[in-house]
């Protein structure tokens, strides 16, 4: 290689290297950063907090109805759109990608219109003291909107790069539906799954703008832990909010760990991710 | 490359149905889909409908609604168009050059997939504040980042960054290098080989990136609220002048904008599954 | 699925983290407090007080929860449905869209309690860095060549419209002052606002943590607070020759308390912010008392400022609202949006 090209590999290097520790990485550091600002003792006291823990114990439940619902929803889906052939199917594509475009603001506010007290079921709502809006089925609901698609995105292309063949010998030779479904396909497919899975639960727990508007901000109660961000941001607290955040940053980097192991494990999985989780991850 | 294209339409053959359970996939994916996303996003246009032709047209081409939707579409662009050209130096560095760390900064482009966003947005802000490292290095500079339009565009450059980068880089993988290096030995210059072999091989993944980092760009809320001066006319986003109308009682007039925002979306999804579907076309009479 | 009982006993262990309060003997009663941003401090030091109280005179334990947020937000949430027992919000005439529009509460709620339902008052003041380095002393400085003045925005904030409708009440007060002229004021201020946050709490932050901005504008409660909670030498609070009387009204949400059972409750809640208890806790999160021993035994903390009120200078809240903020008001027109 001549020197020119080597000069003018080392600089464009450099510049990519100079983008991505200012845009991402300095970001990403002053979130730690700011969490340690004063020392350990702080950073444990605001995790500690009993409304910190209500809000940690309150994302970790509605992920952990959330994540599976999706993850049902997932499965079948990818079954009925990679494993059949049917008119509209593209349409239907598109329709499980359509939360990935609805800003998040919308997508909270639907769940006003149709559940609040002024909503299509409002008033029958209240006469059966069934609470949706500013309770936990709200926050459920706006969080299953917003993951809606990441299973199903991540298991569609990969169960059309594996072709039905297996499941269809598999079925030849006596095996019934359910057991080609266990044994064949679940097996196939169990890392893309997972990985799916990870990316929906990182999501779930890091939603925002969709929570804000259905929680009611209730303290102790409706708070989730990206809501009580701000709250203790708004609290003069800035060191407990990105001590708070430093979870969810940690969160985020165990999910890119765990995606990378799950590529190291499985190569295939790396050609249909890398693409597709482009598009998971258009949901603004 | 199938498995780059999320779903393509199929050659047409006769539907044989050997696998079974198709109805009752089928039927619970269009119930789920129903009950979680349609149903609830057809009373956005209820709503909006009550409040007839008119006052739509006179909500949506309100001077302030206006403003908030080019500023919306605006930064998109832009934040789109600068990660268009940075992501395409990332992929490349990435898949052509081999350095120290090279598996953990690929790894680190993903970042701000996972990150969420109210994260991002206060990070952000501290990040580029006149007190904050990168503000203060600005500022020196003359200029101020935080609560202006260059701000919005900031946080969505650090949202889309991923979309290019991940777009490209498994094309930019799949490109035989030896079509390259013909080129070379037969006298084309770095700047001829890029012009007239990679760049038509990477243009189609190149424009869906940018249009997934435009369209994510639009809708952005968490991260762009705290670094946004939220000014009217000047640095109000639309989602923004959404909560606002909703905080003035004006539900019509919040669905309004959203039933603007969520058609343009739609048209955008649209032409991106085109645009991945045109892609394919194309790279399937390249690659292999 | 062999992951299980695992799974279920971090459930648990979780569960028992969460809830891992002393359990409590007697009848247990819950209210929600919705309310605005910068009285987070004052009630949960009040919402202890008011539970020890009602412990000592009834036997029962309440526990009062708390939301906060933009005041029109908040009203916006109870109108959806916000299980809302008592509501304390910045200002009547978010109070009053629960009655003109949730149809939550009677239209003539301002008159069931003392002083327009007012336990306490507050006024808008000037926080500015320290040694006041731009000489601002008052609103006439703030147009001044090179001060940059943070402000709320006041679609959204319920404080922003207090800064805003002083500003003008100011400007109209003035020699030879018209609305014209005051419209032409705060058109004048608003180009030194640099930044509109949505809230109050925000605009705080801005000014206080992102170092942006010479002057803010704000609540006399909250500009105390920042001043010690975030920067005692940092800033000074200016007392401008004259303000709004800022009343943030409270009311009890009679349709939710009547479903919920807890009228009684709320009522004796809302009641103890007018005892001498409830106005010391006031007065001591800066607060002006309407008790005029709590007021006097707190005097030297609230600067002497001459005060208008809504009624005098704008004819009432709705009135201000339909001229000022409410689709092309004076502050769209300022802005120049027609």
């Amino acid at each position: 290689m001549s020197r020119v090209a080597h000069g003018s590999r080392r600089l464009l290097i450099g510049v990519a290297l100079l983008y991505l520790a200012v845009f991402l990485l300095l970001p990403f550091a002053i979130v730690f950063g700011e969490a340690f600002a004063h020392g350990v003792a702080t950073y444990v006291a605001a995790l500690t907090d009993p409304a910190a823990r209500s809000a940690i114990v309150l994302t970790l439940t509605v992920a952990a109805i959330a994540v599976p619902l999706n993850l049902v929803f997932g499965v079948a889906a990818a079954w009925a759109i990679a494993r059949h052939d049917f008119r509209g199917k593209s349409a239907l594509v598109t329709l499980i990608d359509l939360p990935f475009a609805v800003s998040p603001v919308i997508s909270g506010l639907i769940y006003v219109l149709v559940f609040g007290a002024n909503g299509w079921f409002g008033s029958w709502l209240a006469e059966h003291d069934v609470r949706v809006i500013f309770a936990v089925p709200g926050i459920v609901l706006a969080t299953i909107f917003v993951t809606f698609p990441f299973v199903a995105r991540e298991l569609i292309p990969l169960m059309q790069l594996q072709g039905r063949d297996e499941e269809e010998t598999a079925l030849s030779l006596g095996a019934s539906g359910w057991q080609v479904f266990r044994r064949v396909t679940l097996p196939n497919i169990r890392w893309g799954l997972l990985y799916g899975v990870l990316l929906c639960n990182a999501r779930a727990m890091g939603e925002f703008g969709a929570v804000s508007v259905v929680s009611g901000h209730v303290r102790g109660l409706t708070n989730t832990m990206p809501l009580h961000v701000e709250i203790l941001y708004n609290e003069y607290n800035p060191t407990a909010a990105f001590a708070v955040a430093s979870l969810l940053a940690l969160l985020a980097l165990v999910t890119l760990a765990a995606r990378a192991m799950l590529e190291a494990r499985e190569p295939d999985l790396r050609h249909a991710t890398r693409a597709v989780q482009v598009a998971q991850a258009t949901s603004p | 490359m199938a498995a780059v294209l999320p779903v393509a339409t199929f050659p047409a053959r006769t539907p044989r149905r050997v696998l079974p359970g198709f109805g009752l996939s089928l039927g619970y994916t269009i119930l789920y889909l129903s009950l979680i996303v349609l149903i609830p996003l057809v009373a956005i246009f209820t709503k909006t409908a009550e409040l007839g032709w008119d006052r739509f047209v006179h909500v949506i081409s309100s001077p302030r609604v206006v403003a908030a939707l080019a500023l919306s579409f605006g930064t998109a662009g832009v934040a789109a168009l600068f990660n268009a050209f940075a992501g395409l130096l990332v992929a490349w560095v990435l898949t052509r050059y081999d350095f120290p760390a090279r598996r953990l900064v690929d790894a680190l482009v993903d970042l701000p997939f996972a990150l969420p966003t109210a994260v991002a947005g206060i990070a952000l802000t501290a990040v580029y504040a006149p007190n904050g490292p990168l503000g203060r290095l600005l500022g020196a500079l003359g200029i101020t980042v935080v609560y202006t339009p260059l701000g919005i565009v900031a946080a969505l450059v650090f949202i889309g960054l991923p979309f290019v980068v991940r777009m490209v880089q498994p094309v930019l993988e799949e490109l035989d290098r030896e079509v390259e290096e013909a080129a070379r030995t037969l006298g084309a210059g770095p700047r001829q080989v890029f012009a007239r072999i990679v760049l038509p091989a990477v243009w189609p993944a190149l424009l869906t990136g940018f249009a997934l980092a435009f369209a994510r760009g639009i809708g952005e809320y968490g991260s762009v609220i705290f670094i946004a001066g939220n000014m009217p006319m000047r640095s109000e986003i639309a989602p923004l002048l959404i909560v606002t109308k909703l905080e003035q009682y004006e539900y019509a007039s919040a669905t309004a904008i959203a039933v603007v925002m969520l058609v343009i979306s739609f048209v955008l999804l649209l032409a991106i599954n085109a645009l991945q579907a045109w892609s394919q076309r194309r790279l399937s009479g390249t690659a292999r | 699925m062999r992951s299980a009982p695992l799974v279920r006993t971090l459930v648990l262990l979780l569960a028992a983290w969460a809830c891992a309060s002393p359990a409590v003997a007697g009848q247990t009663v819950t209210l929600l407090n919705v309310s605005y941003d910068p009285t987070r401090e004052f009630y949960d030091e009040f919402n202890a007080a008011f539970a020890a109280d009602w412990k000592r005179r009834t036997g029962d334990t309440v526990v009062v929860n708390q939301s906060h947020g933009g005041s029109g937000k908040q009203a916006r949430a109870i109108i959806d449905g916000l299980q809302a027992d008592v509501a304390t919000l910045a200002l009547g005439y978010d109070i009053d869209a629960l009655a003109s529009i949730g149809h939550l509460i009677p239209a003539d709620w301002q008159k069931r309690l003392p002083s327009n339902s007012t336990p306490y008052t507050s006024t808008i003041v000037f926080l500015v860095r320290a040694g006041n380095p731009k000489g601002i002393r008052d609103w006439g400085d703030l147009v001044k060549p090179g001060v940059a003045v943070i402000t709320p925005n006041p679609k959204t904030s319920g404080g922003a419209r207090w800064n805003y409708l002083a500003a003008w009440a100011w400007a109209r007060s003035q020699p030879g002052g018209t609305d014209a002229t005051a419209e032409a004021y705060v058109k004048a201020l608003y180009a030194h606002v640099p930044v509109l946050d949505s809230g109050a709490r925000g605009a705080t932050m801005t000014f206080v943590e992102r170092g942006l901005g010479d002057v803010l504008l704000a609540w006399e409660n909250e500009a105390q607070l920042a001043v010690r909670e975030l920067g005692v030498g940092k800033f000074q609070v200016v007392a401008p020759s004259q303000s709004i009387l800022a009343e943030p009204p409270v009311t009890v949400v009679d349709k939710l308390a009547d479903h919920h059972g807890t009228r009684k409750v709320a009522e004796a809640y809302l009641g103890y912010l007018y005892s001498p208890q409830g106005q010391e806790l006031a007065a001591r999160h800066y607060f002006r008392p309407r008790d005029a021993a709590a007021r006097a035994k707190y005097a030297s903390q609230f600067p002497e400022v001459k005060l208008v009120t809504i009624d005098q200078a704008f004819g009432g809240w709705t009135k201000a609202q339909a001229a000022h903020f409410a689709d092309g008001g004076s502050f769209d027109r300022i802005y120049g949006v027609r």
